[in-house]
């Protein structure tokens, strides 16, 4: 039988999330778009209606082109890395050792620390006279600026991103491992595959839709990176660090060039739109059915 | 036999240098932390041991950096988070989990269009919205508090995650309830509730810890120290002591003593599998 209501009572449920989702996620939404076609050079108050010339000039401009590359330098980068890494990570924690619960806890530790925390831990190990510069002399490497120098900085800030992100990936990786039929890791075995064998004929094909979804979370993470470049290098040096969202913050909060952000922020919004809708159709479309 | 023991002996190398290398940022700084004034932290070769180990740059740090009240506003902006994600989303999951009603489609798509929303796309426009509704610091502390928790009290993945929790419940019990006369509310509070407390927990632990290490929002909106979030007032720590390190390493290693206390008491619920629901983009 079903259950008898009333119908608007289903809206007396939904109506403080509508509310706020409404205020910070709709209105937004759509503000982007209207300020992003405004020009607010000559009067911030009374901005004028600028058409998509606010675009053009945008895709003009080789800081906001320098952003952009960056953002995919960054995210290929740390894309690959945080998709197969923690894969390996998962496959020894589930190898049915002792000790795993205290692997997993210290493994799982930077993602629950602040990302600020970690940045500033790792501007101390990037330091100039820092102990990885000492790491490289040890093996006949003159010191690098990692945070200093154009050609360094990036591959730097990648590596606190992927180091914080290990532990979060390496758990979805585990809840996916225990879905693997195990008699298919013994017929391996019958068949005299050696451990790497085992895992790149079963683990591998049973766990493609979770690589895959990690490729695509990843990358949406990756597209959204702030606050490791904030606390380390401000986008520089020379803006070899500038990301989509850092020029956002940089010209909506710094030079309260309104237009401009809202533009990059369509651009922004275009991006992980692709992305999302591939996370959405293919690989979490179970839970997102109505 | 020989092949079982090199199987763990590799696997336990494997898994002890990742541990360790998980842990060393955080050593090093602690290290550094404890090295008196008279060592010279920049010496090669680094050694991890202090000389001369002290805790005056702990003390120092703790006087002139009000960590109590950033701990404090760090914990009311999470704690309210975490209620208001878990009220607003579980109310909304109820409808979506069992009604059928008009424009269930259209809401239904909203709310997954959020989603694809990222806040770093919209948050010149919510910081306007904020300002016009007079949620910031310059008019208090309960605006200031306000502005930091209202735009994040509700959100999709909480939804979702609670209707598939709804979904798994057996309907039974519910209809049995209604013939009884139980109101829906009721229906929602004495049964669905509580039989989802599982996945409740779960995501009450992932917002606070995402509230609680939060830093693009509270340091666009924040404009006074009395205000700060632990991110941002270790994030000032670096313009405070300028490149004094054992000051800042001190300051940092203070400021994750309570999220590390947190997280070991809580670590089951982290390590457990059981968060594979709360993944986030």
């Amino acid at each position: 039988m079903n259950i008898y209501y009333k119908k608007y009572i289903a809206y007396l449920f939904l109506f403080p999330a509508l509310v706020l989702l409404g205020i910070f996620f709709f209105i937004p939404f759509f503000q982007t778009f209207v300020i992003s076609l405004k020009d607010y050079s000559t009067d911030i108050y009374n901005p004028a209606f600028a058409g998509l010339r606010n675009y053009a000039v945008l895709l003009h401009s080789k800081e906001f082109y320098t952003a952009l590359t960056n953002t995919f330098l960054f995210l290929i980068l740390v894309v690959p890395f945080l998709s197969i890494f923690p894969l390996i990570v998962a496959i020894f924690i589930n190898g049915k050792i002792r000790g795993v619960s205290l692997y997993k806890v210290l493994i799982y530790l930077p993602v629950v620390v602040s990302i600020v925390v970690v940045a500033i831990a790792f501007k101390w190990l990037y330091a100039q006279e820092g102990i990885l510069n000492y790491f490289l002399q040890l093996i006949n490497i003159s010191p690098i600026g990692w945070l200093t120098d154009t050609r360094f900085a990036m591959l730097s800030v990648a590596i606190v991103t992927i180091y914080k992100g290990i532990g979060y990936y390496m758990m979805i990786y585990l809840s996916a491992l225990i879905g693997v039929p195990k008699d298919l890791y013994e017929a391996a075995e019958v068949d005299g595959a050696n451990e790497f064998f085992k895992h790149l004929t079963v683990t591998i094909p049973h766990l493609m839709p979770t690589i895959a979804l990690v490729v695509t979370v990843s990358s949406i993470s990756a597209l959204k990176v702030f606050a490791e470049i904030y606390v380390m290098t401000k986008g520089g040096p020379l803006n070899s660090t500038k990301t989509i969202v850092y020029y956002i913050y940089e010209r909506a909060f710094e030079n309260l060039d309104l237009s401009m952000a809202s533009c990059a922020s369509v651009v922004l919004l275009i991006l992980i739109l692709v992305f999302s809708i591939i996370n959405i159709t293919f690989f979490e479309n179970k839970r997102y059915k109505l | 036999m020989i092949r079982k023991f090199i199987k763990g002996f590799s696997s336990h190398t494997f898994l002890i240098l990742m541990s360790f290398l998980s842990l060393f940022p955080f050593l090093w700084l602690t290290s550094t932390a404890l090295k008196g004034m008279d060592e010279n932290i920049f010496q090669y070769p680094p050694y991890f041991l202090p000389r001369d180990l002290t805790f005056a740059n702990f003390i120092q740090v703790w006087k002139q950096i009000p960590f109590l009240t950033y701990f404090f506003n760090s914990f009311i902006v999470a704690a309210f988070t975490v209620i208001l994600n878990l009220v607003f989303s579980s109310l909304a999951a109820y409808p979506l989990a069992r009604m059928e009603f008009k424009g269930k489609k259209v809401v239904f798509s909203l709310i997954l269009s959020t989603i694809m929303i990222p806040f770093q796309a919209i948050m010149l426009p919510v910081y306007l919205i904020v300002l016009k509704l007079h949620m910031v610091d310059s008019y208090g502390c309960v605006p200031g508090y306000l502005g930091l928790i209202l735009p994040f009290a509700v959100n999709a993945f909480g939804i979702f995650l609670m209707r598939q929790a709804f979904l798994s419940v057996p309907k039974e019990m519910e209809e049995a309830a209604f013939i009884d006369g139980c109101s829906l509310f009721n229906i929602w509070r004495k049964i669905l509730l509580p039989m989802t407390s599982p996945t409740l927990a779960v995501l009450a632990i992932f917002t606070f810890i995402g509230s609680w290490g939060e830093f693009l929002w509270p340091s666009i909106v924040l404009t006074k120290k009395t205000l700060y979030t632990l991110p941002v007032g270790v994030n000032d720590l670096q313009g405070m002591f300028s490149a004094n390190w054992r000051l800042i390493a001190a300051g940092s290693i203070i400021s994750i003593i309570p999220i590390i206390i947190f997280f070991i008491i809580m670590q089951k619920y982290f390590v457990s599998g059981q968060n594979e629901g709360a993944v986030k983009g």
